[in-house]
């Protein structure tokens, strides 16, 4: 349907609100990336197929990620007057299940994971209670959201509609509030009021840099030179992070309005989104998502009828991580390599074909509905005094709880490890947490009452950076986690200044050495001048970030370091050179699962007596430690 | 697949002869023939109005560009941060070994594998991941990468 006046977009709600809550069952599939990965399309042909063949009067829709990503395949079921029902770890198997149980009528009680009482759309007329009375049985006892350690301290704001709405149904969106604000904006609102509600709410910028959203777009307003462009950043390179990713599967249209909304404020009529390939769905998500807010009328020519006109192109990327720096990703877009230049002129100046371009991550945009419906002052309460709102982080590595996390800024990295997180798996101790991707750094438990925002990360040497969490345990060295970073971005350094292309190199062949014990003490101190002097000289932000990695792993583990310098030895049993492998003799028990794994015939032995490893013949691959489930094998 | 002209001509024909369209039509050449054959970069070059020198300079800087012709099956494996701290590194060997790959990164001589890092494939809460074809497979160790070759091996 065309929407151009306040009453087509009420039809539309109520059109979309008759859909998200039938007044028959529902049943709800995850199918974001991670959701696929665990077999979610399965689950959801099956939940299809039963449905059609026994006549079931109900509906069976799919959804995007809501950030508990190690419970997936994740079902919800959504009964009239009920609250909505959520199932973990749902596969073929367990569906049957569960379906035999919910098409009889009952509600079932294996693999059920929590339930949701009140669903609060944000933007719209505030929560909304799922059923009247009182609950009964199982269901009275059964968690709720809240109950969860996982979920207690989120807030799922820039999350809203995640496994909430379709992706692919725009009437979706508009039920949960969704397009009220641009229509308040454009309706309401000069384009300067626009930009003073962003700069007072205190957005800062999601895809790394924090720099201050609404003064971004202030100076692109200001700026000579038609026409403007709007872009969006969804080129997600950072190794760890994968909430844009999720935000564009699970609600696009969130940030395709965030686009708007600003592209009014700067006085923009042309956009584009430049989003990795290396993201199938994210692609396929975002081009129907454009073609469904064109045919609405609500990409376009005269807006709402306001005389207000924007369109969005979807630019793919290459694969190339520097294409997240501004000026990279323009040429990008401009269809050259993807080098950055100085920036003595701002991009709000001149960037994209050398016209004002004012250049937002996906998380920024998809904040940007909120401050407009909501207003400045109601985002300004949520986070700390200079970093304002949520941020979404995706808390991965070895830790209990992996998944996508959404939380006011200014929590303790230890509430988010041990609370939310649930701590690191089995015996293993907490060692560091790398914020930032590869342009962050590593925190060491001593700091772990540190509040996650900007500024205090900045401080303690890593950046918020686009929210990559990787904790790490004892089994991680720290020399071999500078190395990784090291060879990610001498990989990924576009070669252009000699610093970063040449400063990396020398420091990776430092740390070689380290890693193969043939270090000294002078190397250590050579390391680390040579790191700052890469951070001073280097052209962009990618190589004026790149020696974080071994920075901070320098300030707090330097320790480890000098293990590997001054006594040739790995700690945590990583670097190869350092460790050798053996079979404890009173351990083994002489199952020949490792005889059997083992690439070079190194272990040898009869069955039910103990294992010998023939140490010369060993490539330390380490196939047995992995198989054997006795620990006989054991590294030092 | 043999570099024809009709072939070639369905994917110039979706663009405008205008240099900003370089990376989208390599993207659409990548994807038909799973490299960038020479005499397609010559036509893709003509036609957009572009020097050949910059579209090599295109080709070589991205990584999701390849001037080789690429195996039946290709595997990513992913070397992410989160991967690499639950033993990606000895996964991807593991492959390398099992398919005699010679190099860091490569494809195999009976064109069957062709196997490759990249660095997050953003599943990062089932690490370690790799991507074989369009299916991603999560929590593997050493021996789920064994089973896997043999199961690709047979289709």
């Amino acid at each position: 349907m065309q929407i151009k006046t306040l009453e087509d977009m009420q039809t539309a709600k109520k059109l979309g609100l008759a859909q998200l809550y039938p007044d028959k069952p529902k049943i709800l599939v995850g199918m974001a990336t991670c959701g696929l990965a665990a077999g979610a399309q399965k689950v959801f042909d099956l939940f299809q197929r039963k449905a059609q063949h026994e006549h079931w009067d109900g509906v069976v829709e799919k959804t995007g990620c809501i950030g508990f990503c190690y419970k997936e395949p994740l079902v919800d079921f959504i009964l009239p007057d009920k609250p909505r029902l959520t199932y973990e770890q749902v596969t073929p198997d367990v569906a049957e299940e569960l379906w035999s149980e919910i098409s009889a009528g009952k509600i079932p009680e294996k693999h059920f994971l929590a339930r949701l009482d009140i669903d609060d759309p944000i933007l719209d007329g505030g929560p909304r209670k799922l059923y009247k009375g009182k609950l009964k049985g199982f269901l009275a006892k059964a968690p709720r959201y809240e109950d969860l350690d996982f979920f207690k301290l989120q807030r799922h704001l820039a999350m809203r509609n995640c496994g909430f709405v379709d992706p692919d149904n725009i009437l979706h969106y508009i039920a949960r509030g969704g397009y009220f604000a641009l229509y308040k904006a454009l309706t309401e609102m000069a384009p300067e009021e626009v930009i003073e509600a962003v700069t007072v709410a205190g957005l800062r910028g999601r895809g790394g840099g924090g720099f201050p959203t609404g003064v971004k777009w202030a100076s692109c307003r200001k700026a000579q030179g038609w026409p403007k462009y709007v872009l969006c950043n969804a080129d997600e390179g950072d190794p760890g992070a994968y909430m844009d990713r999720s935000l564009i599967e699970g609600d696009p249209h969130a940030i395709l309005e965030g686009m708007l909304i600003g592209a009014y404020a700067i006085g923009s009529s042309e956009g584009y989104v430049y989003v990795r390939a290396e993201y199938p769905l994210a692609v396929k998500t975002l081009q129907r998502s454009i073609l469904a807010a064109r045919e609405a009328g609500l990409l376009g020519e005269n807006i709402f009828g306001t005389g207000f006109s924007f369109d969005i192109k979807l630019n793919l990327g290459g694969g190339a991580f520097v294409c997240g720096e501004s000026t990279a990703l323009m040429a990008s877009i401009e269809g050259k390599p993807g080098e950055p230049r100085a920036k003595y002129v701002h991009t709000v100046d001149k960037g994209l074909w050398n016209r004002p371009s004012n250049l937002n991550n996906v998380e920024t945009w998809a904040n940007v509905p909120l401050i407009i419906a909501k207003g400045a002052d109601w985002y300004r309460d949520i986070g700390t005094e200079g970093s304002k709102g949520t941020k979404i982080f995706s808390l991965v590595g070895q830790v209990k709880n992996v998944g996508l996390v959404e939380v006011p800024m200014g929590i303790s990295i230890k509430d988010m490890v041990n609370l939310i997180g649930g701590g690191v798996p089995e015996t293993k101790e907490f060692k560091a947490i790398q914020i930032g991707g590869p342009s962050g750094g590593c925190i060491p438990r001593e700091l772990w009452d540190l509040p996650i925002d900007f500024d205090s990360l900045w401080d303690a040497g890593a950046i918020m950076g686009s929210g990559g969490m990787i904790v790490m345990d004892d089994s991680t060295c720290m020399v071999d986690v500078a190395k990784f970073f090291l060879d990610f971005l001498i990989d990924e350094s576009c070669g252009k200044c000699i610093p970063c292309r040449l400063g990396l190199k020398r420091m990776r062949e430092i740390l070689e050495e380290f890693s193969t014990g043939k270090g000294t003490v002078a190397d250590l101190d050579e390391l680390q001048s040579l790191a700052e002097a890469v951070k001073d000289g280097s052209l962009c932000a990618l190589g004026g970030s790149a020696p974080n990695p071994v920075l901070s792993t320098l300030r707090y583990f330097r320790e480890e370091y000098e293990a590997h310098v001054l006594r040739r030895k790995c700690p945590a049993a990583v670097c190869k050179e350092l460790i050798t492998y053996s079979i404890n003799q009173e351990l083994c028990n002489g199952c020949t699962a490792c005889v059997q794994e083992c690439p070079q015939g190194a272990i040898t032995g009869e069955k039910k007596k103990p294992h010998q490893l023939n140490a010369a013949l060993c490539i330390k691959c380490g196939a047995c430690h992995e198989v054997c489930k006795f620990k006989a094998v054991e590294v030092f | 697949m043999s570099v024809t002209f009709k072939s070639l001509e369905t994917i110039l024909d979706q663009y405008p002869p205008n240099p900003e369209h370089l990376i989208s039509a390599l993207q659409d050449v990548q994807a038909k023939f799973s490299y960038i054959p020479k005499e397609a970069m010559t036509a893709v070059c003509d036609h957009l109005g572009v020097p050949v020198s910059r579209g090599w300079a295109v080709a070589t800087f991205y990584k999701a560009f390849s001037l080789e012709p690429k195996g039946e099956h290709e595997i990513s494996v992913c070397l992410g941060t989160a991967c690499h701290v639950r033993g990606a590194r000895n996964v991807y060997e593991k492959f390398r070994r099992d398919l005699a790959i010679p190099g860091e990164e490569g494809t195999t001589k009976d064109l069957k594998f062709t196997l490759r890092q990249v660095r997050c494939l953003g599943c990062c809460s089932m690490a370690p991941v790799a991507q074989i074809d369009e299916e991603v497979h999560g929590g593997l160790s050493q021996r789920k990468a064994g089973t896997l070759l043999k199961q690709f091996r047979k289709r």
